[in-house]
């Protein structure tokens, strides 16, 4: 299932078919297991799911992350010209920070706590190029000021706990732009902020974004943060793919039961006062997957039919795998 | 930074306080020490005459008082069994420990450290496996064993080394090394590498469980995203990382290796200290078990102020003042 | 994150209700109890699973050992100098073969060794189990109990610890004198407080968890708070700690017997053999030290893998 292309762009990053597993003691868990959108150039991607869809798996299997003992069993990730699932490890490090940059949920846990801001930053600039300290300087002032943190010079010699949680995702935010990447991979990088700080971080990430016309492929469990952010939206369940499509239509008219029940329960598209309504069960364990639609446990119109797993079904500029959608294109 | 330093070192001489009142009482209250220096069948008047002249016969916290003020004065008493100043007896067998005790910690760190890292990082091939047999090994032998075994091959069946006793020594700021002499090292070797080899496996076991835990973290993953060289990683975050337990194990371990140096001194009749307690504690010769312990409670409360100003060095958010 | 099970349906066509559910397919093993599953990736480690076993099989010949040893070491009647310092293999006055060879005093090597292992394991395991005992309770005491009473005891725990352990045992051994309540009491001694330090350290990282803060709220009575909820979450360390300290023990009590202390001549430990011996390893007379040195660190050796394997097993920071 493909993300329709703008029309007339070249995609940037087309995955195809991933698969990654993971080979635990206690199985195999087929954490993605045939993934397939496209990015293209300065489009923002909105990947949504639950914790355990295999979201974040997807954003690690992109740049190479994924560690034992899970790995890509199946499927290309063609970004450039090269399909990045067969690069040599020599060859993944240069795209990765350089090409591709990834940020993470919570900086207090990837910034390293006993080296200051301008060190790490220093590493990272130097992995990819060799400059003058001068250089390094000049350019880590510039990137710090353009995420929007006042007097940069001070904080190059800050620790990161010297700042708060907002200041140090900014940080992690800035060494993902230090080489101008093509592609920022971000996940979930709000959700450990205070709710104020969220919306400052999502509206000055849009701007950069659209500023230097660079792609994001943004990971989330909340469709609201997404819906103002990303142009497409691709909703993941169970590792699987469920439906994509352009973000007002998607919202306007999600065709998926999953992604139906996901938007009827954003407290802000619900009256005051009634209970929240809430999708029946819960996310299945990857590990005990039957064969047909992973989410017919939890669903108010399976039938039979869905004990066989739905194919993804791309018509027009959006995608489905579903037996029984619902109502009609917008 | 002041008032933090000041602040341990007053906490500092308060437990150095502490363990002098416990070492006197454990020491002199238990047994009667009298019998060490008078044989049971002397004349009453010697004894009351001896008692009087050691001041035995005072209550003990008198004792304690008067031990306390010749302590601070420098005077650690006279040994019951040499006749001499406790103080002399001790600082002319301390070189001999400190040597022996320092080559081996150094080794351990230096040689341990890097393997241990090696063993976190790729901690299933077989190198790592090995490493990890050998440090179980090392861990587990009772120091006192390998020493015989060292003695057994290397002197006995190969003879390429010495069984025992120091080498020639020249002197270094006044105190006399036997390191700086070719003959010393051979010397050296045995006991230094007997003494060596817990640490060692030490040093590695911990060196590979830090390692392994900072690999699994998202600092590695993001140093990782940011396209940073595992050489570099291993270098510069997991290296920094690590140092701090490690450091702190290092000056701990230092003042439990200068302990330990009492068996291997034993076994390869090293002239240290630590032969020096051995034999006191055989003959009761109380002022020198006493010196002894407050000697080494020192040394543990410096070292413990000195680890705790390195881990603020190495480990910024321990820096007083240092919160946002 | 809807992973709730509260049924609160969206609105529901009614003929879609009551249909056939896909069964999942059985795919991997049904859940398994945590201790059998530990139990399972324990059994994974081939080396620590045959030093299991090494363990067992030592600790039962030593338990067995005044039924399956020829002769009983400690009888002096039983000895004949005219056997002393003979080689394995050697065939004594008492019509039996000598297999690891005799001593100084004629006693038979392997029954020597036996015999010395069964002390080594019980001074290891009383040393163990008391200093496990004293040291959780002042370490969940001061965890619980908080205020002065945890600075006290914990600064004198940590006083206590970075006091070489063999220090305090020496000192303590030649000061109580011989026998095996001296020894054990100094091995205790040198050894509660990293037990104190464990449990403390596991205990306050309970006590602050939310779910106690709410037990005391309710008021749960103390004790029913400390053995249900914190005890239960500080035993994990307290095992590695454990294994760790009995190897230890029987290592601290092994090198204060070659050095002289802790247990009387009659009773020889596996220490003062070898020190007995020590003067014989120039001559060619090996055998006197180097077995019961092997028996010794085969057993501690063992107990530290199985200590090793169960330290990885219990460590959070190294699950996936």
């Amino acid at each position: 299932m493909t993300s329709p292309l703008p029309d007339g762009s070249q995609p940037l990053l087309t995955v195809d078919n991933l698969a990654t597993h993971f080979f635990t003691r206690a199985g195999v868990v087929k954490a993605v297991d045939g993934v397939s959108f496209s990015i293209a150039k300065g489009r923002v991607l909105g990947l949504v799911g639950e914790s355990g869809s295999g979201k974040t798996v997807t954003g690690y299997s992109i740049l190479g992350l994924v560690d034992a003992p899970g790995r890509i069993v199946g499927g290309s990730i063609q970004f450039e010209g090269r399909d990045l699932a067969k690069l040599s490890p020599e060859e993944m490090r240069r795209i990765r920070g350089k090409r591709i940059s990834m940020v993470f949920q919570d900086a207090t846990a990837t910034l390293n706590a006993v080296l200051s801001v301008g060190e790490q930053m220093a590493l990272a600039i130097r992995a990819h190029e060799n400059v003058s300290d001068r250089a390094v300087r000049a350019l880590a002032l510039e990137t710090l000021a353009k995420v929007g943190i006042p007097d940069p010079a001070s904080r190059l010699k800050a620790y990161p706990h010297q700042l708060s949680g907002g200041m140090r995702q900014r940080v992690a935010i800035a060494i993902a732009l230090l080489h101008r990447p093509a592609l920022i991979i971000a996940d979930e990088p709000t959700t450990a902020l205070d709710v104020s700080v969220q919306a400052q971080i999502i509206h000055e990430m849009r701007e950069l974004v659209r500023m230097s016309d660079t792609a994001m492929l943004w990971i989330t469990h909340d469709l609201a943060t997404v819906s103002s952010l990303a142009d497409d939206i691709i909703v993941m369940y169970a590792g699987k793919t469920v439906e994509a499509g352009p973000t007002r239509a998607i919202l306007k008219n999600p065709r998926h039961p999953y992604t139906r029940g996901l938007l009827d329960s954003v407290p802000s598209r619900n009256p005051r006062g009634l209970m929240l309504p809430q999708i029946p069960g819960s996310t299945p364990s990857l590990l005990r997957l039957g064969g047909g639609c992973a989410f017919a446990p939890r669903c108010a119109f399976a039938t039979a039919a869905c004990t066989t797993a739905p194919e993804a079904v791309t018509e027009d500029v959006r995608s489905l795998r579903c037996h029984h959608p619902l109502g009609q294109a917008a | 930074m002041l008032g933090f330093i000041i602040q341990r070192l007053l906490q500092a001489a308060l437990v150095m306080l502490a363990m002098s009142a416990l070492v006197f009482v454990g020491v002199y209250a238990i047994g009667n020490p009298i019998d060490v220096i008078i044989s049971p069948d002397a004349t009453q008047d010697i004894r009351a005459q001896a008692i009087a002249r050691y001041g035995l016969d005072r209550p003990l916290w008198e004792q304690y008082f008067v031990f306390l003020g010749n302590l601070l004065r420098g005077d650690l008493g006279r040994s019951f069994l040499f006749g001499m100043p406790v103080l002399d007896l001790i600082l002319s067998r301390l070189p001999a420990t400190l040597e022996l005790t320092l080559i081996a910690v150094l080794a351990a760190t230096l040689i341990g450290v890097p393997l241990g890292i090696y063993a976190g990082y790729r901690p299933d091939s077989a190198a790592a496996k090995a490493i990890m047999t050998f440090s179980i090994v090392g861990f587990s032998v009772p120091t006192f064993w390998i020493g015989l075994i060292l003695i057994l091959t290397f002197a006995v069946s190969l003879g390429w080394l010495p069984a025992g006793s120091r080498g020639p020594t020249r002197e270094l700021f006044g105190v006399q090394w036997s390191f700086l002499t070719a003959e010393g090292w051979k010397h050296l070797a045995l006991p230094a590498l007997n003494l060596s080899l817990f640490k060692f496996a030490m040093m590695i076991r911990l060196a590979r469980a830090g390692t392994r835990e900072i690999m699994l973290t998202d600092t590695v993953k993001f140093a990782r995203a940011a396209g940073l060289a595992e050489s570099t990683i291993l270098r510069r975050h997991v290296l920094k990382l690590i140092s701090i337990p490690i450091v702190t194990v290092f000056g701990l371990e230092f003042g439990s290796t200068l302990a330990f140096a009492v068996v291997t001194e034993t076994i390869f009749s090293w002239p240290g200290i630590g032969k020096l307690i051995i034999d006191a504690i055989n003959s009761l010769d109380r002022p020198v078990m006493v010196a002894y312990l407050v000697l080494v409670a020192a040394l543990f409360v410096t070292i413990n102020v000195v680890v705790d100003l390195v881990y603020a060095l190495l480990d910024p958010r321990l820096r007083p003042g240092a919160r946002a | 994150m809807s992973d709730t099970s509260v049924q609160t349906p969206v609105s529901v066509p009614a003929e879609s209700l009551g249909t056939a559910m896909p069964a999942p397919a059985p795919s991997a093993a049904a859940p398994v109890s945590p201790l059998r599953a530990a139990w399972a990736e324990f059994r994974e480690n081939r080396i620590a699973l045959a030093a299991l076993v090494v363990v067992f099989v030592i600790v039962g010949l030593a338990a067995l050992a005044p039924w399956i040893t020829p002769q009983d070491p400690y009888d002096i009647a039983n000895l004949s100098l005219m056997d002393a310092r003979r080689p394995p293999g050697y065939v004594g006055s008492g019509g039996y073969t000598h297999w690891i060879g005799t001593d100084a005093n004629g006693r038979d090597l392997l029954s020597a060794i036996l015999y010395g292992l069964r002390i080594s394991i019980q001074m290891g395991m009383m040393a163990g189990t008391v200093a496990l005992l004293i040291g959780t309770t002042l370490g969940i005491s001061a965890a619980y109990v908080g205020g002065r009473v945890e600075t006290v005891i914990m600064r004198i725990v940590d006083l206590q610890l970075s006091f070489p352990a063999i220090l305090l045992a020496l000192v303590l051994s030649a000061l109580l004198g011989q026998g095996k309540a001296q020894l054990i009491t100094a091995l205790v001694a040198a050894q509660y407080a990293y037990f104190a330090r464990t449990a403390y350290g596991a205990a306050s990282a309970e006590r602050r968890k939310d779910y106690v803060e709410a037990a005391l709220a309710v008021p749960l009575s103390g004790r029913r708070i400390v053995f249900r909820h914190i005890l239960p979450n500080v035993m994990p360390p307290l095992i590695v700690v454990a294994t760790v300290q009995v190897a230890s023990s029987i290592s601290l009590e092994a090198t204060l017997s070659f050095l002289g202390l802790g247990l009387p001549v009659t009773e020889p430990s596996l220490g003062m053999l070898i020190a007995n011996g020590f003067q014989y390893m120039m001559s060619g007379r090996y055998w006197i030290s180097i077995y019961p040195g092997i028996a010794l660190i085969i057993l501690i050796v063992a107990i530290n893998l199985v200590g090793d394997q169960v330290r990885d097993q219990f460590n959070p920071r190294l699950k996936r």
